[in-house]
């Protein structure tokens, strides 16, 4: 270990010196291009939408890590789809909360009144009842339904691409996310753009090649099923399209944040 | 007279001993930043799976699904059947966030090591094995010795032996990235995108199982781990890890 000991050999003195201002200048540049980079860094994720709502607080850097990379990752990726072999057996409906009067009213009258109103930042808000609904041509999806608890399911969801409704009321090029309702108004969420537009975005009426069972969010719920299952809001009658989420409940974005659980539910 | 020449010898004596380090100031740092964030994804993951202790094989599997096993303990949630009469409070919104806070952590932190473990020529010095500890003689001195609880030599307290490398590696190289890949393979986002990833894992609940159980394995690394510091001399090793110093022989007595 002696040799090693720069004070036995002082013509050797110099080398350490000079190799340690070295590293000085190096280590303060490496910090300085850090702290740019952290700041460059910022400034595109705000510009380019990867910035999430929730992204404040002390899981702001964990969640926008996840929500930034998964947007960059994932833009126009598809969910998994599934045989209708893997469809699961005996179709799984998770506990609902207590339904509200208004809810049990459309119930008795078959549903017949039920209507989903869009406005916002579209040119022509509109409220659709169920039947125009049905009247876009249907399409069908074989995806999973994957809780934040750890169970799941797989089945086949009828219904029409958001992406048709919101190109019908025509949404403003500077829209950023879609707030939706359920019909308790407490229960509420809301997407980007990137999965409002993607092709496997549904309004679900239909599943397992019947009506929408009440248990799985009948007569209407939203399917988005790159995301966990509390995204995919049940009893659906609302969405409002907008370019800021400061103006919805709390400003984080939805519901969820606001009782402890992440805005971007992608994983 | 002779004791004011023995002052500058032992004066001069004290850097010489104090002034090696054991662990690398890197090695130190990613070792205590990964140790938090491992028992924060211990905590949170325990947390998590407090939600709905059941376990499956496959693709799906849920409350009307026959499970591989489960853990018999009171789920946070109504639905699940676990037999007892109350049900835990739901701690799953701040348990997530954690997690995935963590994991980002951990993988930074990760990143950073492997590069300066292949840089410096850390891994080559000090985690893989020398030909000779390969063979089966010496790996079985190295395991009977263990078994006997031996306390390790000096020499030591300056390097690992053979079966602390193999397990460092292990857990660093097959452990640690299998965490995160079946972890990655669970999210609906990522697989989206890398349908292979939980594919080959045979199904998204056995991605679920298989996280369980390879953070079980390091659930046991970890208790191993602390066992053979115990057993080496806790404070010595724990002052190597955080100051960088070893102790010497002369310091222990």
């Amino acid at each position: 270990m002696s040799e090693l000991s720069p004070d036995k050999h002082v013509p050797d003195k110099q080398p350490p010196r000079k190799l340690s201002r070295r590293r000085l200048i190096t280590t303060g540049l490496a910090a300085t291009a850090g702290v740019a980079g952290l700041g460059v860094a910022a400034s595109l994720a705000q510009r380019y939408g990867l910035v999430p709502p929730d992204h404040v607080g002390i899981y702001g850097l964990g969640e926008t890590l996840t929500y930034a990379s998964q947007r960059l990752l994932t833009k126009h990726s598809l969910a998994r789809e599934f045989s209708r072999s893997q469809i699961s057996k005996p179709p799984f409906a998770n506990e609902i909360p207590p339904l509200s009067e208004a809810y049990e009213r459309h119930q008795v009258g078959g549903f017949a009144d039920w209507r989903l109103s869009i406005d916002g930042m579209v040119a022509r808000p509109a409220s659709f009842s169920l039947c125009q609904i049905k009247s876009y041509p249907s399409q069908s999806q074989i995806t999973m339904v994957q809780c934040e608890e750890g169970w799941s399911y797989i089945a086949e969801w009828i219904g029409v691409p958001l992406s048709k409704i919101l190109q019908d009321v025509e949404v403003h090029p500077r829209a950023r996310y879609v707030v939706y309702y359920s019909i308790d108004p407490d229960w509420w969420e809301s997407i980007d753009m990137a999965d409002a537009l993607h092709p496997q975005t549904f309004l679900a009426y239909g599943m397992n090649g019947g009506e929408l069972p009440v248990g799985n969010g009948g007569p209407l719920r939203l399917r988005v099923p790159r995301q966990l299952g509390y995204k995919s809001v049940k009893y659906i009658t609302h969405m409002t399209v907008t370019d800021n989420l400061k103006g919805f409940g709390k400003g984080l974005g939805s519901a969820s944040p606001e009782s402890g659980y992440a805005w971007y539910a992608g994983i | 007279m002779g004791d004011s020449i023995c002052v500058p010898n032992a004066v001069s004596a004290v850097p010489t001993t104090t002034v090696a380090t054991r662990h690398s100031a890197l090695v130190r740092v990613t070792h205590w930043i990964t140790t938090l964030c491992f028992l924060a994804l211990l905590v949170s993951g325990a947390e998590i799976v407090i939600s709905h202790p059941r376990f499956y094989w496959g693709e799906t599997g849920n409350d009307l699904t026959p499970v591989l096993f489960k853990i018999p303990i009171p789920a946070s949630r109504n639905l699940v059947p676990t037999g007892y009469g109350y049900v835990l409070p739901d701690q799953n919104g701040w348990s997530r966030y954690l997690h995935f806070q963590s994991a980002w952590v951990v993988v930074f932190t990760g990143l950073l090591y492997t590069i300066f473990a292949l840089v410096s020529g850390h891994l080559r010095r000090n985690l893989l094995p020398g030909g000779t500890d390969l063979s089966w003689r010496a790996l079985w001195t190295s395991i009977t010795s263990h078994l006997h609880f031996k306390r390790p030599s000096e020499a030591e307290a300056w390097s690992y032996n053979v079966l602390q490398r193999l397990s460092y590696l292990f857990v660093i190289f097959v452990l640690f990235p299998l965490v995160i890949w079946t972890g990655l393979a669970m999210s609906p986002a990522f697989v989206s995108a890398f349908p292979a990833t939980v594919n080959v894992l045979g199904g998204q609940q056995s991605a679920r199982t298989l996280h369980f159980f390879v953070s079980l394995a390091l659930v046991l690394f970890l208790l191993v781990h602390v066992v053979m510091i115990v057993l080496a001399g806790f404070w010595s090793r724990m002052r190597a890890m955080i100051t960088g110093r070893a102790a010497t022989l002369t310091e222990r007595i």
